[in-house]
């Protein structure tokens, strides 16, 4: 192997099987190359079978997201550069999902569990109603704008270790978006989403590893998220305390 | 899949899971302390000759280097709840946590130093 080459070795995955396949491929280096440029190098010069997942190219989407050395990274947005060790670099499927073909990963659970922790719309007003204002500076304004950033890539839910030990579990990405609904003025799921996150496989199983919050692309912070369910829920649960995280403006519809 | 075990181990090495980590294994090793804690203790009523017996062993050196481990555990348990009490029921920023953590490990450490002291 020269230096201006790559050892990149691929773990695939087949429906049939849970063990994973590797498979090392030598890839040209460039400059300014990404690990999702790499991995399309090898589908288009050297293996056209290998399946991988990928559209925006740009951190948008959040449909490329593998493992590269053991952590969980969108992968058109991760230099290479950043992520060899001795020119050799190790990319697997995310973790935590069931693997369709390759690198390619059913994501159906992380969505199921995406709704189950009730991360859908909940409205009470019609289209004759007027507008609810947005206080943009309002604390729980700031924790909704910061959470609404989610691409859905799934990378925190493959960096959890509850995730893996625990199939009931919503997992970072589902909570954090039921806690962004309930900061949102314009949500009126509030005891629906308390409901949904304070059951079995809730926001109680989360054990603050942080792992969601370290590798999170967009640098987001699930586990404060979760964090600020769980004082929800336990002032729910003691006597429905007037919470800090009350929207304002909230029954003026 | 020795390459796969590697990367395993690589993502969990940040702060966050180490801490997390620490205090379970802490809790877990006092949980296996604390029975022959009180079995030792309660030979003070069923054994106390035995008791007298087992207590001249805490003059060796490898007993006092595993009350050192104790204390150490301890603190480190302790330490590690407090850490999560802050962390999951004050929605405070990070700087502020830092801050907090560093005072009350500086306090814990004059008042351990004036402890011994007075011992």
């Amino acid at each position: 192997m020269s230096s201006n080459t790559i050892a990149v070795t691929v773990h695939r995955g087949s429906g049939t099987s849970k063990e994973l396949r590797t498979e090392t491929f030598d890839v040209p280096a460039y400059d300014n190359q990404t690990v999702l440029d790499v991995v399309s190098w090898i589908q288009q010069h050297a293996d056209p079978t290998l399946s991988y997942r990928f559209a925006c190219r740009v951190g948008m989407c959040g449909s490329c997201a593998m493992m590269v050395n053991g952590v969980p990274r969108w992968t058109c947005r991760t230099h290479i550069s950043k992520v060899l060790l001795d020119n050799t670099v190790e990319i697997a499927p995310l973790r935590n999902l069931p693997v369709i073909k390759d690198l390619a990963v059913d994501m159906d659970p992380f969505f199921d569990k995406w709704v189950a922790a009730e991360g859908v719309h909940h409205t009470a007003v019609t289209r004759d109603d007027p507008i609810r204002e947005i206080d943009t500076s309002g604390e729980s304004r700031q924790q909704a704008d910061a959470g609404i950033e989610c691409i859905n890539c799934s990378v925190c839910f493959a960096a959890c270790d509850t995730v893996a030990g625990n199939a009931d579990y919503l997992g970072p990405a589902a909570l954090q978006r039921a806690w962004t609904l309930l900061n949102d003025t314009k949500d009126d799921g509030r005891e629906k989403i308390l409901a949904a996150v304070s059951g079995k496989g809730g926001c109680h199983n989360c054990h603050s590893m942080g792992s969601c919050t370290v590798y999170c692309p967009n640098e987001l912070d699930p586990m404060s998220a979760i964090a600020g369910l769980k004082r929800e829920t336990m002032k729910q649960f003691f006597g429905g305390r007037k919470s800090t995280a009350t929207k304002q403006g909230q029954g003026d519809a | 899949m020795g390459g796969y075990l590697r990367m395993k181990a690589l993502a969990r090495s940040h702060p966050l899971w180490l801490a997390y980590i620490l205090h379970r294994v802490s809790g877990l090793l006092l949980a296996l302390f604390l029975p022959v804690h009180f079995w030792v203790l309660s030979m003070a009523i069923t054994n106390p000759q035995g008791l007298d017996t087992l207590l001249l062993l805490t003059d060796s050196v490898a007993v006092k280097l595993a009350e050192f481990g104790l204390v150490f555990l301890l603190a480190v348990h302790m330490f590690g709840g407090l850490r999560v009490m802050a962390l999951e029921w004050l929605p405070w920023t990070g700087s502020q946590k830092t801050l907090i953590a560093l005072v009350s490990a500086v306090s814990f450490f004059i008042a351990t130093l004036f402890f011994l002291r007075a011992v």
